[in-house]
């Protein structure tokens, strides 16, 4: 195919009035777009090919891992039993059989039917919650009535109420991160004399890893909420994740704002705007760029340490969901460990997906 | 509708007095190898409703000066009186354009405008405000165009919404710095003659820097020629006694501009 729009256009460049319309008809949309095309297909297939070749080292890999188990096995069944015992255990294991299953690295399908049986396993919680809250609606109305405190579902959490919750404490955590951080870094960025105030936190507290401000949070939480009614984990982790990844979106927010161009404030200066204008009219807007990048670094630093604060503070989210099924030690707890980090890690993508479309609506060309 | 009057133009001098008054005026720039004196005992008056240009060569200290009349710059020594006043920081009195359209680009035309009308009317209803804000833009040619991005614009349409901008806040004295600098000679001229008239409506005083011996000469009453730094001064003053309103065509015919221009072009050359 390639050869002949070669030729076709070695053609066309012999001269004359003729060629000029063979161009002009034949013109050179056509061929970009089929080239577009063309290249767009290859790109294509080739991440189709690493995906394969991801799956199939994969899916190897852990059948390999599996037959190293499984000698194991059979050689501790004929140390004990015997040749007998080891042909008995060899037998179990080709059958499938959950009570001489290896431990191994799951493969691909062991993952594919951990997700499908938690996906089924959403089904049952979700029908017994709406059970549930059918059958106490009357009494729940009730209490209502009365004040009082109505009856909650206190079941298992399914994997994707899970979901629901780590992504909530996410959006919280950035919420509250940008009204911690973009606030400091205007002041910051505006002023030298804050910024020497700011900069030794800045510098000291900014690599402390979220465990630490696990921790932390953890401690003053636990004094101020003594004897207050809330729900202690999901503040402690919103607190947590807001601590650990408001950093970026304070220090590109100063650096915006320190940087506005230098015309922009003598306009500000010849109309003498007054602080409130200058911040929302001149100072926000042109910074507005540099706040979308710190905020993206935020977003996804957020996500990744979510997962390690969860699993500290046992909030009902993806990062204990991981900790529970590592000590639960199910047969398919590591196929739905790994189900869950591949959730994780597509949650983490198109979180930043997200980012990326608001920034560049955001950034605006000169 | 400008009835709008801002308390800034009330006891003004009548024309022809002098508005603008600069005394001994020293500008220090502290550098790593030492002080750097741009500009000693420089003065100069310039009279109410007057246009004057100021010319001289690259790196004199002309933005230097302006700026410190804009009162962005401090004045190291001396002083600038406006109208008996002794200047001390910016504000909306004096109209500054900057050489680059420095509007803000996320901003309409018109929010660019309003940005400044919100600020001289701060008592006048939406509606006035609006109105003083497309008065100007329309003086500018820019009718069509006011809800477009500045961002979006050519650079000659931002210089006239920087025009507009500068007009719009009625000031005393518009000081501007190589405002056409940037733009195609064709553009140029059309600017310089939207400049000229919005100029002879409002009745104000206009300072203007440029590097352009026509059009000093066009533009102006009085041209300003400045010495070398360090230590500029004001070198020659050249008096342009071309009637207004002033036509570009007969004015580049008439035997004084050669005059004019040769007294210029003396002084830079020298
Ligand atoms: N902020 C500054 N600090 C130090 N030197 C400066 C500063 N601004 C201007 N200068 C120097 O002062 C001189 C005059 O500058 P300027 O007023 O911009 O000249 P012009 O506008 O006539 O070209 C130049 O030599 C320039 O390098
Ligand atoms: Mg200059």
């Amino acid at each position: 195919m390639k050869t002949s729009t070669i030729e076709l256009n070695q053609k066309l460049e012999t001269p004359g009035i003729f060629t000029s319309l063979l161009t002009k008809f034949r013109g050179n949309k056509p061929k970009t777009v089929a080239t577009d095309l063309g290249s767009k297909v290859k790109n294509a297939l080739l991440i189709l090919g690493s995906i394969i070749l991801f799956f199939a080292f994969w899916h190897f890999g852990s059948k390999a891992l599996f037959n190293i188990e499984a000698n194991v096995m059979i050689e501790a069944a004929r140390k004990e039993g015997g040749d007998a015992a080891a042909l008995a255990t060899k037998n179990c294991i080709a059958t499938g059989d959950l009570s001489c299953k290896p431990n191994a690295l799951p493969s691909p399908a062991d993952v594919w039917n951990a997700g499908l049986s938690m996906y089924k396993d959403y089904q049952v919680l979700s029908a017994s919650k709406r059970k549930f809250y059918e059958e106490t609606a009357q009494v729940n109305a009730q209490l209502k009535a009365q004040g009082k405190k109505t009856m909650v579902y206190t079941g298992r959490s399914s994997f994707v109420d899970r979901i629901g919750k780590s992504l909530l404490t996410v959006f919280a955590g950035v919420i509250l991160a940008m009204f911690i951080s973009i606030p400091i870094g205007i002041l910051v960025g505006l002023n030298d004399k804050v910024k020497l105030m700011f900069n030794w936190i800045i510098q000291i507290f900014k690599p402390v890893s979220p465990v630490v401000w696990f921790l932390l949070v953890y401690m003053i939480i636990k004094t101020i909420s003594k004897n207050i009614e809330m729900d202690k984990s999901f503040i402690i982790c919103t607190v947590a994740v807001a601590l650990c990844s408001m950093w970026a979106t304070l220090v590109n927010t100063s650096v915006g704002v320190a940087s506005v161009d230098k015309d922009y404030l003598n306009v500000a200066n010849v109309l003498q705007l007054g602080f409130m204008k200058r911040i929302f009219k001149i100072i926000l807007p042109s910074s507005l760029p540099m706040i979308f990048t710190g905020l993206r670094v935020t977003v996804s630093v957020a996500w990744m340490v979510l997962i390690a604060i969860e699993l500290l503070a046992q909030s009902p989210g993806l990062g204990s969901f991981v900790w529970e099924e590592f000590q639960n030690g199910a047969s398919d707890s590591n196929a739905k460990i790994i189900f869950a980090m591949f959730v994780i890690g597509i949650i983490g993508f198109l979180l930043d997906k997200i980012m990326l479309a608001l920034q560049k609506t955001m950034v605006y060309s000169k | 509708m400008f009835e709008l009057t801002s308390s800034i133009r009330e006891n003004a001098p009548s024309m022809g007095q002098v508005m603008l008054d600069i005394v001994d005026l020293k500008k220090v720039y502290p550098t790593p190898k030492g002080d750097y004196v741009v500009l000693e005992d420089l003065q100069l008056q310039i009279k109410k409703e007057e246009f004057v240009t100021i010319i001289g060569h690259s790196g004199c200290g002309k933005t230097t000066l302006l700026s410190m009349i804009a009162g962005l710059n401090k004045i190291s020594g001396g002083a600038i009186v406006l109208n008996g006043q002794p200047i001390i920081g910016p504000g909306p009195d004096r109209g500054v354009i900057f050489q680059s359209p420095s509007l803000l680009p996320w901003m309409t035309a018109l929010e660019n405008v309003m940005l400044a009308v919100n600020q001289v009317y701060p008592k006048a209803t939406k509606t006035q405000k609006l109105d003083v804000a497309k008065y100007y833009l329309a003086k500018v040619g820019l009718s069509n165009d006011i809800n477009k991005k500045a961002r979006e614009l050519s650079q000659g349409m931002q210089q006239r919404v920087g025009i507009a901008r500068a007009f719009s806040l009625k000031p005393k004295v518009l000081l501007l710095d190589e405002p056409f600098g940037m733009l195609d000679s064709l553009t140029r001229g059309e600017l310089q003659d939207v400049l000229l008239e919005v100029w002879n409506k409002e009745k104000i005083t206009a300072i203007m820097i440029t590097h352009d011996v026509d059009e000093a000469i066009f533009l102006a009453d009085r041209v300003i020629m400045m010495t070398s730094g360090p230590k500029a001064q004001i070198g020659k003053i050249e008096e342009i006694k071309f009637e207004r309103p002033r036509d570009r065509k007969s004015i580049i015919e008439h035997d004084d501009f050669y005059h004019y221009r040769k007294s210029l072009i003396d002084f830079l050359e020298h």
